[in-house]
């Protein structure tokens, strides 16, 4: 018996006898062909948007994205002051109770802060982990072009813990700090050598919506707030 | 066979008048129109990236059977159920059956337009499940029994009050005119929906071959959560959505968000390649990929309208449609509104039910400017007009152009015309426009230009 597959397979061969014409080369319109055909071209990198060549460029342009989407870049000098800005967070925010996950960034800030915490790497309670007031989180990389955190299910706790509580907090160094997509989607590359986790994420600012007459509100399904603090 | 023509005209009739609609419409589009010149000003060059959006997606089509074998191989590497529907009965009979297999009471949905597409919606209900669209837009709409207005903007054409109404009415919140406080309203109503579902259904905006991955694009996190929650997942997607490379998507995620939305990059971006892994600490014990035909094949064998299995549901060619913008989303009647729906409907659904949406085109060209994939869509309108004349053509126009023929071969004939014509032209302007008059689907809405009192051929003889 032909599986559904094969059928399907078997009529796109079909269908693709005949070939189409190239992108720009369309029959109409009088003299296309006399310009040539023009190479298909290599890498779209320079006609995107800048990600910055220097560390310094990188870090302005995070700045200006994290402003623009609503997101609380904090880039500290010091382990010290990271730990400073992730306290001073907490008490601004009245935590009580925080979600995390296991990781060298992780456990050396979040113990700090002398509140109920609970761990996801063990499996957790949805509800539990619902009634967090953060979800403290490591990422794979921020995104200077865009002002995106990179995040994956084993860098970032689960699928769960960077969208259930209302505030993602992304801990991150800053030689995580990329310039743009195209270097983060290298970086997937080499880190995880095509074994990558089920799930990867561009997080790019608070959850957000515009569907009632197109005016920006935060915290549609996801986080309300996302803070990244960097060192 | 009618029905869609008169449907669309008498629709098209009211809401051209309906200048509450059009305030609507006009306010949204101009925010996204503001918002999106300022991305695309950020570009290096954004003409050249949609030349290298068009090239990878001229790839990834023109071998399309080679991805999507690919797609498919690498999904099932990792323990992906990957099922395959020619028709939409029976992508529908697939999910169904994997909700039934699982004893599944609830189901979460996050916005898919291939869900739409097959109905899918209906025929849950039918089978006895509850189905809650999560996107707030897809939830207004939900409650409102009716279609999305728009493949992105789903609930454009109502105001906060028509929103708190709703909500007033369907979940017994109290009215409210801010529009965060109503996505307050709608947030707690579907937290409760997510952490009880078995089952998350999700669209999906790329698949990409290379690392066998689907990829999706959305603002609000309800994907994410519909993706994390529930023990079961189910993603539809076409089978043009492929990509080759997952490096693709360094191009393609701002393409999409800034033609789309106006954004640099939209809020989550997330590539899911299986169910939960081996060491991996929470997400679906199973995930089911639906690939969906419903007549794209036959789309791909027209070469020369297959760019348009490029399209990726950016949405950009109906915010800047003069037709969309008049008529409005539910006019279609169509899945897929605007350009690329007046393109595409005609091969998924019939050429004779759906060639006057190739018609209601002024030509103006604006959508294929816009598109980030440079789908030729003005020109696809008019091979579906000359496509549906050759396959069944008009008796009346063959008999028109026969006597435009005749008399024009005349020139006797043609002054006896012309004089005629003088004539009668008072006579007619007191028809003009009634049932007397043979030409009011012309001049029913437009003035007839007058005669001339002299011709051409008058003046220069009289010169």
């Amino acid at each position: 018996m032909i599986t559904e597959r094969e059928k399907i397979l078997r009529r796109i061969r079909e269908a693709l006898t005949l070939s189409a014409p190239f992108p720009g080369e369309h029959g109409h319109g009088l003299g296309n062909k006399a310009h040539g055909t023009p190479a298909p071209i290599q890498s779209a990198k320079p006609w995107l948007p800048a990600g910055g060549e220097t560390v310094e460029s990188q870090i302005e342009k995070f700045r200006l994205a994290s402003t623009d989407l609503n997101s609380d870049f904090q880039l500290a000098a010091s382990e010290e002051e990271a730990h400073h800005i992730l306290a001073e967070t907490a008490e601004r925010e009245g935590w009580k109770k925080v979600a995390t996950h296991r990781g060298g960034l992780c456990d050396a800030a979040v113990p700090k802060l002398n509140l109920p915490v609970m761990p996801t790497d063990d499996g957790y309670d949805v509800l539990e982990m619902e009634a967090c007031d953060a979800g403290i989180t490591e990422c794979d990389a921020l995104v200077a072009q865009t002002g995106s955190v990179l995040i994956t299910n084993t860098s970032a706790g689960g699928r769960a813990l960077s969208i259930l509580p209302p505030h993602h907090v992304v801990l991150a160094r800053l030689d995580q700090l990329v310039g743009d997509l195209t270097d983060a989607f290298a970086l997937l590359k080499t880190k995880y050598h095509s074994r990558y986790p089920s799930m990867i994420s561009f997080v790019t600012g608070p959850s957000r919506t515009g569907d009632i007459e197109r005016i920006l509100v935060l915290g549609a399904h996801g986080p309300k707030k996302l803070t990244i603090i960097c060192y | 066979m009618k029905a869609f023509v008169e449907e669309f005209k008498e629709q098209a009739r009211v809401i051209t008048r309906d200048l509450r609609h059009r305030g609507l419409i006009q306010t949204a589009l101009r925010k996204y129109e503001v918002a999106r010149d300022r991305r695309k000003g950020a570009f290096g060059n954004w003409q050249m990236a949609r030349q290298a959006a068009a090239e990878i997606k001229y790839e990834a089509i023109n071998h399309l059977d080679t991805y999507l074998a690919e797609f498919a191989d690498k999904l099932m590497d990792r323990g992906t159920q990957v099922h395959w529907a020619t028709t939409p009965a029976q992508a529908r009979e697939i999910i169904l059956g994997i909700i039934k297999s699982k004893n599944a009471k609830s189901i979460i949905k996050s916005k898919a337009m291939t869900a739409e597409e097959i109905h899918l919606n209906d025929a849950m209900e039918k089978a006895g499940y509850e189905v809650v669209e999560s996107d707030l837009g897809e939830f207004i709409v939900q409650l409102r029994r009716e279609p999305p207005y728009h493949i992105v903007f789903p609930a454009m054409h109502l105001t906060r009050d028509d929103i708190s109404a709703l909500f007033e009415k369907e979940l017994g919140s109290a009215p409210t005119r801010e529009p965060e406080e109503l996505t307050m309203i709608a947030r707690r109503a579907l937290r409760k929906k997510y952490i009880t579902a078995d089952v998350g259904i999700t669209g999906a905006n790329f698949a990409i071959a290379e690392t066998g991955m689907i990829s999706i694009t959305e603002n609000e996190g309800n994907a994410r959560l519909t993706a994390a929650l529930p023990k079961t997942m189910i993603t539809l997607v076409g089978i043009e959505k492929v990509l080759p490379k997952l490096e693709d998507l360094a191009l393609f995620l701002p393409m999409l968000a800034t033609a789309g939305a106006g954004q640099t990059l939209t809020g989550y971006n997330t590539m899911y390649g299986g169910p939960r892994q081996k060491g991996e600490i929470d997400g679906p014990e199973e995930f089911h990929v639906v690939l969906l035909d419903n007549r794209r094949t036959e789309l791909l064998a027209d070469p020369e309208q297959r760019d348009a299995l490029h399209c990726i549901r950016c949405g950009a060619c109906l915010n800047v449609c003069p037709i969309f913008k008049n008529v409005g989303g539910h006019t279609y009647g169509t899945t897929y509104s605007g350009p690329i729906g007046s393109v595409i409907t005609p091969h998924l659904r019939g050429l004779q039910d759906w060639k006057h949406l190739s018609n209601a085109s002024s030509l103006c060209g604006a959508c294929t400017e816009t598109c980030p994939v440079k789908i030729d869509l003005h020109h696809h309108l008019l091979q579906n007009r000359r496509n549906a004349s050759e396959q069944e053509p008009s008796a009346l126009e063959r008999f028109a152009y026969k006597g435009f023929a005749f008399l024009i071969n005349r020139p006797g004939l043609y002054q006896f015309a012309k004089e005629m014509g003088r004539l009668l032209e008072p006579l007619h302007k007191m028809v003009k426009g009634s049932k007397l008059d043979p030409a009011r689907s012309w001049t029913s809405t437009r003035d007839l230009p007058s005669m001339p009192s002299q011709s051409f051929k008058e003046w220069w003889r009289n010169r």
